[in-house]
């Protein structure tokens, strides 16, 4: 189910619901991310995620380490060797968290941070989604990915599926967990927890239609301001998902925060991999046959 | 391995990359072992045995067919067993049974599975019962045209992933994966047949072989750096295990046309060869989804080349 590009993807709508509401998503504007993880932590709180134990990375300020079973937001902490390039300090109402921040703990002028908070990207062909063989897996009426944990097989299947390494399995109850846009808090007219204890506004929530063009206008303030590594992730409904329901402003290349350059939802070249498992067959019966020819009867 | 920089990492030209501290993209199959890779081959086994059943018995040759459509069973069994021990309940196996799903080849095999098993059985107890042979020769032939689903679409169900080694694999795989069920099955045939029927095994052996050979040799051109985990590491110790398995069974197979004792160690040694082949294709999935640059590297070739 390819869409074109005159009209917007309506992944609820395909998926059989056909009076919904827009199509709802996060846009996560990361140049203000502060890496204070209240996400991750209302996430937790409200879902009830079972904790995972103290772990310390070494690697970074991030201990968490990438999204999972247990975490379905994931601040991911950056540090690099890149002269700072910051915003004009109007740009972000009148707090400049760039100087705040350096004022705390720059080591220099070639001293950056980049914090983003990672999430499930609710995509457009999501093969999570796609590949799940009961169904537990299914499309809300706000357009998002849910699993329903009373039906999941804990198959493992979705994933390896998933380009963007996000749904995982719960050692415990071997079930497949992953943000669900707060599905419960949407149904009641509430934002995902998540969005709601952001403090610098890094995650919004909204219409993804009204996102999409916020972000766009984002990006151009960034440009102008001299944030030329200013750029959308996620949010080109041409690319290999059909674009994402939860997109991403980040200020250097994908995948310097995790994420893949170019995902493809792998169901896009299934036809092609049933024709060869059928050519595959039809040549194992055929040779088996073949093998008999000339070797005589009883 | 081609120009070695800085000691420790092996450096193909072009494999600069960056990632988020070298952590993998992807989250890792949690698929286990033997469970999976267990399936993968007795599945192949069972469906290839199958279409060998139907011919020996077309061919008269009861009693090397008896041993074929009983090894398809129990091998079906067997993998239902494995697959059930990895989902860890049996009512979750017919969970999928829920939905039809074209899009899932894990739905799509549960269906196959549902549809050959039972006639592997009927065909495998009417030939040991000597009972309703009628119904029997039907089921065989109702195996032999199901089995090669059974042994090919295991190859989707890899390829239907973002695990680079796996997807990018997708047009060679299924051919892989009949070469190496009809290796399985031909080892089978090989320890079962007397002299005088042994021909037909020992051709599949050699067709089965050849079909592997060149579908790995294929796909690792095509795949290029993505083929790497097929050759490193524990999975490449086992595919070139696999290969000289194979190729060692074949050459036991032509030669023992009158020892016995040559043709049992020829049709051990291809079944030990499909078993290591499909390990192995299951290992590198595991190691390419584990290192990033596997993830990223081919992406952004790709970008590079969609750029004008
Ligand atoms: S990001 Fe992964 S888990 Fe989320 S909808 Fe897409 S494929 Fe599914
Ligand atoms: S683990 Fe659960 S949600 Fe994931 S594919 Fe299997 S049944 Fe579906």
């Amino acid at each position: 189910m390819r869409t074109t590009r005159a009209q917007p993807a309506d992944p609820a709508g395909d998926s059989g619901y056909p009076d919904h509401p827009p199509r709802m998503g996060f846009f996560t504007d990361t140049s203000v991310c502060i890496g204070c993880k209240a996400c991750e932590v209302a996430c937790k709180e409200w879902n009830a995620i079972p904790a995972e134990g103290l772990d310390l990375t070494g690697m970074s300020y991030d201990n968490t380490g990438g999204l999972g079973a247990n975490t379905w937001r994931h601040v991911a902490f950056i540090e690099q060797n890149k002269p700072v390039t910051r915003p004009d300090p109007g740009l972000h109402q009148d707090q400049d968290v760039f100087t705040m921040a350096e004022r705390g703990t720059s080591t220099g002028e070639d001293f950056r941070w980049l914090m983003s908070s990672d999430v499930c990207k609710h995509c457009t062909h999501a093969a999570c989604l796609d590949v799940c063989p009961t169904g537990s897996l299914f499309r809300t009426e706000f357009g998002a990915v849910v699993v329903q944990e009373d039906i999941c097989n804990g198959c493992g299947y979705c994933i390896p599926a998933c380009p963007y390494g996000v749904i995982d399995q719960r050692k415990e109850d071997g079930r497949a967990w992953k943000c669900t846009l707060c599905y419960d808090r949407l149904g009641d007219g509430l934002e995902p927890a998540c969005a709601k204890a952001c403090p610098t506004d890094s995650i919004q929530f909204g219409p993804l239609e009204e996102l999409r063009e916020r972000a766009g206008r984002r990006v151009e303030e960034l440009h102008e301001a001299g944030v030329a590594d200013a750029r959308l992730y996620g949010a080109d409904p041409d690319d290999g998902v059909g674009g994402d329901g939860a997109f991403f402003l980040l200020l250097d290349e994908p995948e310097v925060y995790g994420l893949p350059p170019d995902p493809v939802v792998t169901t896009r070249d299934l036809p092609r991999m049933w024709r060869h498992v059928a050519g595959a067959a039809a040549a194992l019966l055929a040779g088996t046959a073949a093998a008999f020819l000339g070797t005589g009867r009883g | 391995m081609a120009g070695r920089r800085g000691g420790e990492q092996p450096v193909v030209p072009d494999t600069e990359f960056t990632s988020y501290y070298g952590t993998p993209v992807l989250n890792p199959p949690v698929w286990k072992t033997p469970d999976i890779p267990g399936y993968l081959f007795l599945g192949g086994l069972a469906g290839a045995s199958s279409v060998l059943a139907a011919g020996y018995h077309r061919a008269g040759r009861h009693g090397v067919a008896t041993v074929a459509k009983t090894g398809a069973l129990g091998a079906v069994t067997l993998s239902v067993g494995a697959l059930v021990h990895d989902l860890g309940r049996p009512e979750r196996f017919l969970n999928m049974l829920r939905v039809f799903k074209p899009s899932s080849p894990m739905n799509i095999g549960s269906w196959i599975l549902t549809g050959y098993g039972p006639l592997a059985g009927v065909s495998a107890l009417s030939a040991v019962s000597g009972k309703l042979p009628r119904i029997g020769a039907a089921a065989t032939a109702g195996a032999a045209l199901t089995g090669p689903a059974l042994a090919a679409y295991t190859a989707a169900l890899l390829s239907d992933t973002a695990v680079p080694a796996w997807h990018e694999g997708h047009r060679e795989l299924p051919y892989l994966f009949v070469g190496s069920g009809a290796v399985a099955a031909a080892g089978l045939g090989l320890l079962a047949a007397p002299a005088r029927a042994v021909a037909p095994a020992r051709n599949l052996a050699v067709a089965g072989t050849a079909l592997e050979l060149a579908a790995f040799r294929r796909m690792e051109r095509r795949l290029g750096m993505v083929a790497e985990p097929y050759r490193g590491g524990g999975a490449g110790r086992l595919v070139r295990a696999g290969d000289a398995l194979s190729v060692a069974g074949v050459a036991c197979a032509a030669l023992g046309r009158r020892s016995r004792l040559l043709r049992g160690l020829g049709g051990a040694a291809l079944l030990a060869a499909s078993a290591c082949t499909k390990w192995g294709v299951f290992k590198a999935g595991q190691a390419s989804a584990a290192d990033p640059k596997y993830t990223v590297i081919p992406q952004r070739q790709r970008i590079r080349a969609e750029e004008p």
